[in-house]
């Protein structure tokens, strides 16, 4: 159907974004979800701390599910097909979905990709040693705990300083297991400042930095790791490896954005946020496809994603009324930024662009400098910069009237001193 | 008499470590960035508080556990004993987003409330 647009995902990028399309005009909308249900990871989130940016209170992963599942609810424009899994998609946006009625090719006039993201596994983070059972990812724990009502194990150590990884800690602890410690690679933890306070200080669990797991041990069942500190060229030290015996390991050793689809379609992807490359209204490089959420790249707090989703959900209705962009300006990620969203701004702009960039280094005091041409069109002072921060900044119209086609723009993030 | 807390401020991405330390005219704070580092430390000082979180059983329902909280922070000692009475609690679906589960958590007073629609 020409005057439809198909939403590949029912977590929170892919609510935002069948409601936002919906609201922009779109009459038919089509949200495809291959869990049972709506919500995505967010029913298993059942801690708090979602939506403080949206709804200025903090609510657990459910309730905000629930605001949104019921604002798609009250859209009769957008139906929903949910036990159902996209199986492929082409770039000229015909895609196959497979569910109980079989399989179904449909040729949509916009695409809007919210797939999320997946964990990265022992076998992507290359611990050595056997395969027993025990060993999960902190999601496949959580969703264990928080849904199936089953318990990974009694004795836990967790890999890795993620925020998953740090939720999981206290849910552990207070379902009644031990958490013997979190041990992370780098120097700092790649979790936010209230995680690490709230989920390990609060319970006394401790935290090991720069330090990894060296084995996994146990044929049948895990009954133990091999634990060890890195020395100064940042690799294990064997000579003060030590045993830690327990019945199980979790990994929260990094998200990346879920993009086979992607790769069929033929998008560019950007090898830092591994994600596809997007402009300011979520269009990828294949004109009528979108994308919103952790597709793009991770974010660490949900209310971006439902943000940056209801930007797909417009941008797929506008590209339906037909968009003539005027050209395009390459955003660049200069000193000390790892990457920018949106990759690139179409002209021209009439609507403020938000901008999201993570850097690479933890540090304090820094100038954060926007320019064009030799231009400053904007700076900042930020108190402090870290990796796992997103830092959000907001470029109006009236900054970005002198962009014209084949123009960059670099974001530099300079100065200061070690955090 | 309380002893010196050392305590990380969880406001922004800062992190400062508050120092407060009782003194003859009341407590004092250092350490800290700005205002909300100052409220927060106290409030962490005198008496901490945290929302709890989890799941019950429930029967009847498409999902053996159905996600809860406690309608308002309680104080942080509270949480392994109130915690342990979520393990006792089991009730029949269908239930919706903010129907009461319990009350008087851990003799607190506060309810236990159901964060999601389960059927």
């Amino acid at each position: 159907m020409p005057g439809e647009i198909v939403v590949i995902g029912g977590g929170p990028a892919g609510l935002a974004a069948a409601a936002a399309a919906s609201d922009a005009g779109c009459r038919q909308v089509l949200l495809i979800e291959r869990d049972r249900e709506l919500g995505g990871i967010l029913n298993q989130c059942v801690h708090d701390g979602f939506g403080n940016l949206i709804f200025g209170g903090s609510m657990t992963g459910p309730e905000y599910a629930h605001r949104f599942i019921r604002e798609v609810r009250q859209r009769p424009a957008i139906a929903v097909l949910t036990g159902t899994m996209v199986l492929s998609l082409a770039r000229d946006r015909r895609l196959t979905y497979v569910n109980r009625d079989g399989v179904r090719e449909i040729q949509p006039g916009a695409v809007i990709l919210a797939m999320g993201c997946r964990e990265r596994s022992r076998f992507q983070a290359f611990i050595p040693g056997y395969r027993p059972a025990g060993v999960y990812t902190a999601g496949t724990a959580q969703r264990l705990i928080n849904m199936e009502g089953v318990m990974p194990g009694e004795n836990a150590v967790i890999l890795g300083s993620g925020d998953v990884g740090l939720i999981m800690a206290r849910r552990l602890t207070l379902e009644g297991a031990n958490v013997l410690g979190v041990f992370e690679i780098a120097p700092r933890p790649g979790g936010l400042t209230r995680n690490v306070v709230q989920c390990l200080d609060d319970f006394q669990i401790p935290l090991f930095l720069e330090h990894t797991v060296t084995f996994i041990h146990g044929k049948k069942r895990l009954t133990g790791v091999s634990v060890a500190p890195l020395d100064r060229a940042g690799k294990p030290d064997l000579t003060r490896e030590r045993f830690i015996a327990c019945d199980t390991l979790i990994l929260s050793v990094g998200l990346i954005p879920e993009n086979e689809l992607s790769r069929q379609a033929g998008l560019i992807l950007d090898p830092v946020s591994r994600g596809p490359v997007v402009d300011q209204e979520m269009s990828c490089s294949v004109p009528g496809i979108y994308a919103g959420g952790n597709v793009v790249h991770v974010h660490d707090l949900v209310d971006y994603v439902s943000h940056t989703a209801r930007l797909a959900g417009r941008g797929a209705q506008r590209f339906l009324e037909g968009r003539t962009p005027a050209g395009r300006v390459i955003m660049q990620a200069g000193e000390n930024v790892s990457y920018i969203i949106p990759q690139s701004i179409t002209l021209p702009v009439s609507e403020t662009v938000d901008l999201y960039l993570r850097v690479r280094e933890a540090r304090r005091s820094v100038h954060l400098k926007i320019t064009h041409q030799g231009n400053v069109l904007k700076q900042k002072i930020e108190r402090i910069v870290r990796p796992p921060e997103m830092i959000h900044l907001a470029l109006e119209p009236a900054l970005l009237t002198g962009l014209s086609d084949g123009h960059t723009v670099s974001i530099t993030v300079s100065g200061g001193e070690p955090a | 008499m309380k002893s010196t807390k050392t305590i990380t401020c969880i406001n922004c991405p800062l992190g400062c470590t508050v120092t407060v330390s009782p003194g003859l005219d009341g407590l004092s704070v250092s350490g800290n960035e700005c205002k909300h580092g100052e409220t927060y430390a106290l409030q962490e000082y005198r008496a901490p508080q945290r929302v709890l979180t989890g799941t019950v059983r429930i029967e009847g329902a498409f999902l053996p556990r159905l996600p809860v909280k406690s309608e308002a922070p309680l104080a942080k000692e509270l949480l392994p004993l109130a915690a342990r009475e979520l393990d006792r609690i089991s009730i029949r679906a269908p239930v919706s987003c903010g129907t009461v589960i319990a009350s008087n958590l851990a003799g607190s007073g506060i309810n236990l409330i159901a964060t999601r629609d389960l059927d």
